[in-house]
């Protein structure tokens, strides 16, 4: 059945050269694990990209029942983690993953460095994936805080007076932060709006662009 | 070429009905990924649907009004009930018309249109009608619609204890 939607839509489209291309590239001998096994170095970043992935998936399905406002944003996760059936789950899912995707990271960062695959002609997809870290560095930072409890609380006002010592700029990039004079109602609806529109947003061009450039210039070399 | 049977098929491959390695493949990594994707996948649909599969809350019944104070014709009286929505708790007033038909039973209707939702009024066209400023619905002492409204308006359970109206659940009217 499958087959007949998949010939009726390819027939009329020609939809079999866009996934071909996407899909049937070689994969070389020195980065395939089946082949030597240290080559599971290079999984790191399709790892994080997975990941990434679930990330996103879970915080979709987690705004189902979530509120961005002071009153409520306590009481609504407390209301998803222990009422509503997977809660604890899908609330661990974007918990754990939003660790593991910075592990991830790291790891494929190591691996790119130590492989020298940072170098020329693949310069500017080392600058995209710092950029690219820091992005996920913000959705860190700026997720932190949407529980709402003690540590959220205290964990943001550490960071901003952090912010804050920026020679000049740090005041201004505080209140900018802060939405206000204080980390409160204004804060956290900026947080949120960052959190799940803005950074994910740049996230997901950034990372078309670093994976345009990894299948135009390919894989590194062997060492 | 000893087998004259098979004559006509001798020189084109032999068809056969096993699996082919390439199908076999498919499948297997097909579904492999397929339980694999469902790990992330069931907790999540099922965190989604939760609403429709948590078990409604039991109705309770909220004392209203004294027995005597039930005439002939509605009047409409406010009760409060204790709402849970998921983390908001919240105790919203609605209203009931309360009436006695001509057996004297007491009744009570919800003053919910049963066209689109709006609220209707007593009499307020002087016609003892219950009456719906939205769309001209128009329902008679007992509830039944005479336009507009494709039901008639719901009924509340109604208990009655030591001289005092109970007020529970919205139920379809009986009185029609």
């Amino acid at each position: 059945m499958f087959k007949g939607i998949y010939n009726w839509i390819d027939e009329r489209l020609d939809i079999t050269p866009m996934w071909r291309d996407v899909a049937d590239h070689e994969v070389p001998e020195h980065v395939n694990p089946a082949h030597h096994f240290s080559a599971f170095v290079y999984c790191f970043g399709g790892l994080t990209f997975f990941i990434t992935v679930i990330q996103i998936l879970s915080g979709m399905f987690l705004t189902m029942y979530y509120v961005p406002d002071i009153i409520n944003a306590y009481a609504s996760v407390d209301y998803l983690q222990h009422k509503v059936a997977f809660g604890g789950i899908v609330r661990a899912m974007h918990h754990w993953g939003a660790s593991l995707v910075i592990v991830m990271m790291f790891l494929h960062t190591l691996r790119v460095f130590f492989t020298g695959s940072y170098k020329a002609p693949r310069e500017m997809n080392w600058v995209v994936g710092m950029l690219i870290f820091f992005i996920m560095l913000g959705l860190g930072l700026t997720g932190y805080l949407l529980p709402w409890d003690n540590k959220a609380y205290f964990a943001t006002k550490v960071t901003l007076q952090i912010a804050e010592s920026v020679p000049y700029l740090g005041p201004y990039i505080k209140e900018l932060l802060n939405g206000g004079e204080i980390v409160g109602a204004q804060t956290l609806t900026r947080f949120f709006a960052i959190h799940v529109f803005f950074l994910p947003g740049a996230l997901l061009a950034l990372l078309a662009a670093h994976f345009f450039m990894i299948r135009k210039q390919g894989i590194s070399g062997p060492l | 070429m000893s087998n004259h049977e098979h004559h006509d098929t001798a020189h084109q491959p032999v068809h056969r009905k096993e699996m082919t390695r390439r199908q076999f493949l498919a499948y297997t990594l097909g579904g492999t990924t397929a339980f694999l994707a469902a790990g992330p996948v069931l907790p999540m649909v099922r965190f989604a649907v939760d609403p429709i599969l948590t078990k409604k809350t039991e109705g309770t019944y909220v004392k209203v009004v004294e027995e005597s104070k039930i005439t002939s014709e509605p009047q409409e009286f406010k009760f409060q009930i204790h709402q849970v929505d998921g983390w908001y708790e919240s105790d919203p007033e609605l209203a009931a018309w309360i009436a006695k038909d001509d057996q004297g039973n007491i009744f009570a209707l919800s003053p919910i249109c049963k066209h689109l939702g709006c609220t209707i009024n007593w009499n307020t066209q002087k016609d003892n009608q219950y009456f719906c400023p939205c769309h001209e619905a128009k329902y008679t002492k007992e509830g039944k619609n005479l336009r507009v409204a494709p039901n008639p308006l719901d009924e509340y359970d109604l208990k009655l204890e030591n001289g005092f109206i109970y007020l529970g659940p919205v139920k379809p009217n009986t009185k029609v």
